[in-house]
């Protein structure tokens, strides 16, 4: 069964006969040998518009050398492709109403290869914020902005219940507001971390491996709001300031020497986007904090495992972060580190990012399988093909898309996912005959 | 054709509802507010109409103290003018709303006024056709499908019924509509412009009596208590029939030739 491809808007290219250029005239045959070169004049509102919008400037710079079609993780799954974009916009389609707007993840790996720096970090959340204005959105996405606006977290959870992870964290988790001193660490948990039940998973693991570190850390608790990174590159910026306001008006209230957060995405957005919101800090991903401190941990248990290492676009490709989860995962016993074909600066994205993560009913009319999945099957093959794999992961999007992936893989039982902290928590525990 | 939306403000459910100390209401210190679902289906029907025939759509929300987002989003979504109506500590009841509604309707200009059928804190029901009485309008609840006469001087209403059945009523306007459900999704409203028109919108204000209330008195408010478990029946299709048939004879509820 053959999709049903969208229709290229080609009536409004036009076919010259001749052409001056900058008061050259390019019409003739003197660079061809056989035929006159066909020579097509464009309609340019839709290119002039995107290039006017703040951060769409790059789409012109486009040359069309095709770099980015093959290393788009979209393009991989369906007929989406970077420099597609390039040529709708060139032949009059503004993209307010296509539904490539929605198919980037902004995983940033085509920006990685262009030799002209088009960059769809920054032209795509410059577009789609048009479409919101319009009110414009995919209904499932809609849904996911309005949780944020009300609630502070995407899920649409009480924000009194941000911290309900902590009764059964096994140890001590303090409230910032309740030590009333300052810290070292204040540790933001993040959306998924704090509510999602895998999440809470790694939640409660981080604790235990702090409290062993002795580390002088608390967190906010129902103070805390949702980073909204993934809001803003998919376009919300209103709702992403809102929510930054009240984040750094939080972050200003209490003393503490540097931010430690779970998400990638948080870490995107505190240490590249807050300073221009007004707040700058010292701001360290969970793995850039542990990794020094990995010696000191002790360990009772060998995991005895083959693992491979998904790298998050928004710590790895876009943040430069390869590393320290690296490193954190050589450290602990009986972990064997494999790498998938796709690692470090080509990693493939999982599809969450820029918005991705609550786009899945939009998007699945538009590929032939989610990233998520194709992912999975590149772990299985590259730890699993005997026996069981462990595909670890440093980002809290990542255990719920993996995990219903291998399910819907038919992987199930054979590839397990944890994040690296529920890895690490695993080995400091005695073994458990 | 002027369109006028009438709206309030009901606790957001995701926080869980707490009794207040006093036993007769809810514990507001933790309630946050957002409107009326039916309400919004109500907004997002005026705005397809102003959108169809053309019109104005002209939002009025009782003023319980924090309706300003509530209306600015009406704004965002595409309404001309945004009024709060009257001031009250909690939100009143239906008897009250409506004749704070009416006394706001007095002065303003309208073909048709939209409200929800009903809200999720008291499930009364009771503003629109109150609304009609006190305003000798007429009215129709539970409605969907709102279609204008070319002339704009009637309606044409669906009220669906059980099993399927759909009554379709013409209206004369102006009248009182209690929606049902909006023939879209509520569209979505940019925070951007929310947060924009918040500083630069300008929300009016109506007076408004705050009493002539229903004359009933809360008396005790209580969280439902579970005291009976649901039996779950296992096994085969015939032990299943079997345990059925035997709870059916043990509540009296078998005819005679059942037996």
């Amino acid at each position: 069964m053959g999709r049903e491809l969208p229709m290229m808007k080609v009536d409004r290219v036009i076919e010259l006969e001749h052409a001056v250029v900058d008061g050259v005239d390019i019409s003739g045959h003197w660079n061809r040998m056989f035929t006159d070169r066909s020579i097509e004049e464009y309609p340019t509102e839709a290119m002039d518009w995107v290039t006017g919008l703040a951060g769409g400037e790059s789409l012109r710079s486009c040359y069309q050398c095709g770099k980015c079609v093959p290393v788009c993780p979209v393009n991989h799954v369906g007929s989406y492709g970077p420099r597609k974009l390039h040529v709708k916009v060139l032949r009059g389609n503004n993209l307010l109403d296509d539904p490539d707007l929605w198919l980037c993840t902004t995983c940033g790996n085509c920006l990685r290869v262009c030799p002209k720096e088009v960059n769809p970090l920054e032209f795509m959340p410059a577009i789609r914020e048009q479409a919101v204005l319009e009110g414009n959105v995919p209904a499932e996405l809609a849904k996911v902005f309005e949780n944020l606006q009300r609630q502070g977290n995407p899920h649409g959870h009480s924000p009194r219940k941000r911290a309900d992870w902590v009764a059964d964290a096994g140890v001590p988790v303090p409230l910032i507001a309740e030590i009333g001193r300052p810290v070292d660490v204040l540790w933001y948990v993040s959306d998924y971390t704090s509510y999602h039940p895998r999440g809470q998973d790694a939640a409660r693991a981080m604790a235990r491996i702090l409290t062993a570190l002795g580390i002088d850390f608390a967190i906010l608790g129902n103070e805390e709001r949702s980073d909204a990174d993934s809001a803003r590159l998919a376009g919300e910026t209103g709702l992403f300031e809102m929510l930054a306001e009240q984040n750094i008006k939080t972050f200003r209230k209490y003393e503490f020497e540097r931010l430690v957060v779970m998400d990638p995405h948080a870490f995107n957005a505190f240490k590249n986007v807050y300073p221009r919101h007004g707040w700058e800090g010292e701001v360290l991903h969970y793995t850039q904090f542990l990794a020094p401190l990995i010696d000191r941990i002790e360990f009772k248990s060998s995991v005895d495992v083959d693992v491979t290492y998904h790298d998050p676009c928004y710590l790895g490709r876009n943040n430069g972060e390869f590393d320290a989860p690296r490193r954190l995962l050589e450290a602990i016993p009986g972990v064997r580190l494999a790498e998938m074909p796709h690692n470090k600066k080509n990693g493939y994205c999982c599809g969450g990012g820029g918005g991705g993560m609550w786009l899945d009913g939009f998007v699945a009319d538009h590929v032939s399988e989610r990233l998520s999945e194709r992912r999975v099957r590149e772990a299985v093959e590259t730890v699993a093909m005997d026996g069981t794999g462990v595909l670890s992961v440093a980002c809290p999007y990542e255990p719920s898309r993996f995990e219903d992936a291998v399910k819907s893989t038919g992987n199930d039982g054979r590839l397990i996912v944890r994040d690296i902290v529920e890895l690490i928590d695993q080995a400091m525990q005695p073994a458990t005959s | 054709m002027e369109l006028i939306v009438l709206l309030k403000a009901v606790p957001d459910l995701t926080e869980e509802l707490e009794i207040d100390a006093a036993g007769t209401g809810l514990a507001t210190e933790w309630l946050t507010w957002v409107a009326s679902e039916w309400d919004e289906y109500a907004v997002e029907e005026a705005l397809q109409l102003k959108e169809s025939f053309g019109a104005t759509v002209t939002c009025l929300a009782l003023d319980t103290g924090s309706v300003d987002e509530l209306l600015a989003t009406c704004l965002a979504r595409g309404a001309d003018r945004v009024l709060k109506v009257g001031s009250f500590e909690r939100p009143p009841d239906s008897h009250t709303a409506a004749r704070a509604f009416a006394a706001a309707l007095g002065g303003l200009s309208y073909d048709l006024v939209l409200t929800g059928v009903q809200a999720i804190d008291d499930v009364d029901g009771q503003v629109g056709p109150l609304l009609g009485a006190a305003l000798d309008l007429p009215h129709v609840s539970v409605v969907t499908h709102i279609a204008l006469a070319t002339d704009g001087k009637s309606a044409t209403v669906n009220q669906e019924y059980a099993g399927g059945i759909v009554g379709e009523f013409e209206v004369d306007l102006p009248a009182i509509l209690g929606v049902q459900t909006s023939r879209e999704v509520p569209r979505y409203a940019p925070v951007s412009r929310v947060r924009q028109l918040l500083k630069t919108a300008e929300i009016g204000h109506l007076d408004a009596p705050a009493d002539g209330g229903s004359g009933l008195i809360v008396e005790a408010m209580e969280v439902p208590k579970a005291d009976h478990q649901a039996e779950m029946i296992g096994g085969n299709a015939d032990a299943i029939a079997a345990r059925l048939v035997e709870i059916l004879r043990e509540r009296g509820l078998t005819s005679g030739s059942a037996r």
